[in-house]
């Protein structure tokens, strides 16, 4: 089971609620991928708007735990309001902390992020934050709090998988006690399967579920990915060698000559 | 007076944020609201005093990632 601030869930996969073809796909796909945490945002309501009630009736009818972000947000006054208004409207400390800081790739920053962690968890929130793999950033935010960490592998919605392994597989080694959330980047099964074989706790996904040609299905393949990473991280995945090595035993061979 | 509402100015006959929600529309307990920035929560808006020019945000859960 994945501890995440005490939380005890089962499936590592965190699913985002946005992009879907439709309402109904959007719930087909959760169903699926069998998560139990969903990311949810606040938005500006239409005046007489009941497009926030109907939406938040359907995540709630969906039963599983709501993760709401601070998308959008480029300032620490921002994330810090925003996250006191989805505190109030979605009623959890949880919050997915995003501070961006540059528009073309989505790059959280820093050092306004590390500062809006520490305000929130120091308030009692139970801070997700999304951030890049540096590995002293990293530390900073433990410091500031948090107890989960969401380092990209890529860039927001770009498919493009994990770009900096060795950046990835050194935050693991350094924390061993801290969960490890892939936040975004993620393209393909494949990605999702290769960070998890090296010890990261779960993947969150979005872009990659909710625009494949069919999200229900992709989202049962990204299930089945990060199950099988799993059970391969925890299997313990041979090293790769320089030189071959014969399987089938060399004593015993015939000789002909 | 004349406020701001998400974004648009608005002409409000009332003078606080919970009366201006009714009088705008906006009514459900899915709603969390600022008043030039700060949160207001929903069971300060009956004491919540608007004066002229104020900016106020109005949101409601959306689909995120």
């Amino acid at each position: 089971m994945l501890d995440l601030y005490g939380a005890k869930v089962s499936s590592r996969l965190l699913l985002g609620t946005a992009q879907y073809p439709s309402p109904a796909i959007l719930m087909q796909a959760v169903q699926e991928s069998a998560t139990e945490i969903v990311t949810v945002s606040l938005r500006r309501e239409s005046v007489g708007g009941k497009a926030g009630g109907q939406f938040w009736a359907l995540i709630q009818d969906l039963g599983v735990r709501v993760l709401p972000n601070t998308a959008g947000c480029h300032s620490v006054k921002e994330a810090v309001t925003t996250a006191k208004m989805a505190r109030e409207v979605f009623s959890t400390n949880w919050i997915k902390l995003e501070v961006i800081g540059n528009h073309d790739t989505l790059q959280p920053d820093v050092f306004a992020l590390v500062e809006a962690a520490r305000i929130l968890a120091a308030d009692g929130f139970n801070v997700f934050p999304y951030t890049t793999e540096d590995l002293v950033v990293a530390e900073r935010l433990l410091d500031a709090g948090c107890k989960v960490l969401m380092p990209w592998c890529a860039p927001i919605g770009s498919a493009q998988g994990p770009q900096n392994l060795a950046a990835l597989r050194s935050l693991r080694g350094h924390f061993p006690g801290v969960p490890l959330i892939v936040d975004a980047g993620i393209g393909r099964p494949s990605h999702a399967v290769a960070v998890m074989e090296l010890g990261f706790d779960a993947v969150l996904l979005n872009t990659a579920v909710a625009k494949a040609g069919n999200p229900v299905a992709m989202a049962a393949a990204f299930a089945q990915a990060i199950a099988a990473g799993r059970a391969a991280y925890l299997a313990e995945p041979l090293e790769p060698r320089d030189m071959a090595v014969p399987s089938t035993p060399v004593i015993g061979q015939a000789v002909f000559s | 007076m004349q406020v701001v509402v998400n974004g648009e100015r608005r002409q409000a006959s009332v003078d606080t944020l919970a009366a201006l929600m009714t009088e705008l529309g906006y009514i459900g307990n899915w709603l969390a609201t600022a008043l030039n920035g700060e949160v207001v929560p929903a069971t300060e808006r009956q004491n919540c005093r608007l004066a002229e020019g104020d900016q106020i945000e109005i949101l409601a859960p959306m689909k995120g990632g």
